[in-house]
């Protein structure tokens, strides 16, 4: 294994985070950071609590996957966009590391700013709302699943983007929606029929279900659905990131 | 023959259908400074790329020091550097880090004293805290070559490497090629400046439409392919060649004052002593006499330039 190239696009990557560290990590905590004070601490006060958790505190995990899911998106994406869009990737596919080492590279530096970056959501949310972590280890156990899946997932969209445009598509247009709608806010049973049926179609539903779990011990939809699920995800991102370097797809002509 | 890379019936075509290569096959020499030349969309890229593992293949074989570029592409890549025609860089990093990246990307130990050594080499010492994008284009193009050195390949790859420098940066460089190859590397290097093979190389390749058209000893080629002209400055100027000149075939500039006359240099007989005895016949007196040979760029030019 080239255990040096790998650390090579790692640090490449996370020296790209040092130097963007405003835009990388300080604004997604910052913009992370107003939910909690909008509906944590002002609207959060004045509504009841859901499956027995204040609502300030309920709202967490959500808010913890938003941000994770679109920050690894669009870390893992930029990365491995930016060499194509100016020329660079020629010298990874030029050098001797696998298709492999390549994800870990790029995808491990994603998903590292990722948990960097839920591990100071939580603790600045610990500033305006209280909140306990009932499974700390399931907790760590969905940051990294999750980390890891999404970044992968970027890095697939990175790799299949041909503009800024293309870049932006899927966190903005369906990410982001998806998880608004995939009970970050609420409770999937608080929705009438068909609704609450079809937001089992949401793959995010799970993600957040299971986290909240982990928090509370109280969710959705039960935690080896959860889990399963998210380990589904991994799976087909895997499957995707192995076919695309099997196949060369936007990478080789 | 000691090759160092072998090409064996190398194709590619396009998705769109276009043939960018035809059974290319092609054996470098250890050591040897190659220079293959064409015209733009002959497909030297395409070949140097397909090599680097950048582009796919359609057919054929390639070994690069006895080892199959695919089966075994660790080791095959480990020893070949490669300086794209583009100026393709990470545009905020600066000129150390970059070059510390290209050499862990290729599976070397840090080594801070080969990096500083290469850098002096190149005259990037004073730069290597400074942004790319704060460089010249010529800094930027030995910011590239000291990337491809970074791993010391065996092998190195110059895609136009003087695209677009200064003639002293030009003249810099080709003094580094002569050096890396005293150091035993092995240059393959693809050019529009003729001049600059013609200058380094010790063979010449030359592709078009895809094909791989010759391959020949530059010294070989020019003896071989190369005329030779003497020219004759004459005291007064003629109107006409005269009459009993007529079998020299000689060119009259259009001022008067020069005849032309094209000569085999290899051939026993270049007539250049009966041409100047019957120029002596005809009361014809010159203050000059000049010889030169055609250069590799018009050996190039009439091997390629009327099928562009």
């Amino acid at each position: 294994m080239n255990i040096h190239g790998i650390l090579a696009i790692y640090r490449f990557e996370m020296a790209r985070t040092r130097r963007t560290l405003m835009q990388s990590i300080i604004s997604p905590v910052l913009s992370t950071s107003l939910y909690f004070i909008v509906f944590g601490t002002a609207i959060g006060s004045r509504m009841g609590e859901i499956d027995g958790i204040e609502y300030g505190a309920y709202i967490i995990p959500g808010l913890l996957m938003l941000s994770l899911l679109s920050e690894s998106i669009s870390n893992a994406s930029f990365g491995i966009f930016f060499p194509k869009f100016s020329g660079t990737i020629y010298e990874v596919l030029s050098a001797p590391v696998s298709p492999l080492e390549v994800v870990i590279g790029y995808v491990g530096a994603a998903a590292t700013k990722s948990v960097m970056i839920g591990t100071l959501i939580l603790l600045t949310a610990r500033i305006f709302v209280d909140y306990s972590l009932d499974h700390p280890l399931w907790v760590i156990t969905f940051l990294l699943l999750t980390s890891i899946t999404f970044s992968m997932f970027g890095f697939i969209i990175g790799i299949w983007a041909d503009d800024f445009q293309k870049l932006q598509l899927i966190p903005l247009m369906v990410i982001t929606p998806l998880t608004f709608l995939g009970g970050a806010f609420y409770s999937i049973t608080m929705l009438p029929e068909p609704w609450q049926s079809l937001s089992l179609f949401n793959p995010v539903v799970y993600l957040i279900s299971g986290l909240r779990w982990a928090f509370y011990g109280a969710a959705d939809v039960n935690l080896g659905v959860s889990l399963s699920m998210t380990l589904l995800f991994l799976f087909l991102c895997l499957s995707g990131t192995w076919w695309i370097f099997r196949t060369g797809y936007k990478l080789k002509q | 023959m000691n090759s160092i890379l072998s090409i064996r019936d190398v194709s590619k075509t396009y998705a769109s259908g276009h043939a960018a290569l035809k059974q290319i096959n092609l054996e470098i020499e250890r050591g040897e400074i190659f220079a293959l030349l064409g015209p733009n969309g002959a497909g030297k890229t395409t070949l140097i790329s397909i090599i680097c593992g950048i582009v796919t293949r359609s057919a054929g074989e390639i070994l690069a020091d006895g080892r199959d570029i695919d089966r075994e592409y660790r080791d095959v890549r480990s020893l070949i550097g490669l300086v794209p025609q583009e100026l393709s860089t990470d545009a905020f990093e600066s000129v150390w880090d970059t070059v510390c990246f290209s050499r862990g990307l290729f599976g070397k130990a840090p080594n801070t004293a080969y990096i500083e050594s290469l850098l002096k080499q190149l005259s990037l010492w004073e730069k290597r805290n400074s942004r790319i994008l704060a460089l010249s284009g010529g800094m930027k193009r030995r910011v590239m070559i000291a990337k491809a050195l970074s791993h010391e390949p065996k092998i190195l790859f110059l895609d136009e490497p003087t695209a677009g420098v200064d003639v002293e940066l030009r003249r810099d460089m080709w003094q580094m090629v002569r050096e890396l190859r005293e150091q035993g590397v092995t240059i393959i290097l693809t050019t529009h400046y003729i001049e600059e093979a013609e200058e380094m190389a010790d063979r010449i390749g030359v592709i078009r439409r895809g094909e791989l058209i010759l391959v020949e000893d530059k010294n070989e080629l020019m003896n071989k392919l190369g005329r030779k002209e003497l020219r004759v400055q004459l005291q007064s100027p003629l109107e006409v060649v005269p009459e009993p000149l007529a079998e020299f075939n000689l060119s009259l500039s259009e001022d008067g004052q020069t005849l032309t006359y094209h000569f085999d240099a290899q051939h026993e007989h270049t007539g250049i002593a009966e041409l100047i005895r019957r120029l002596g016949q005809q009361g014809l007196d010159f203050k000059d006499l000049q010889s030169r040979q055609s250069s590799l760029e018009e050996i190039f030019v009439s091997l390629v330039g009327d099928q562009r």
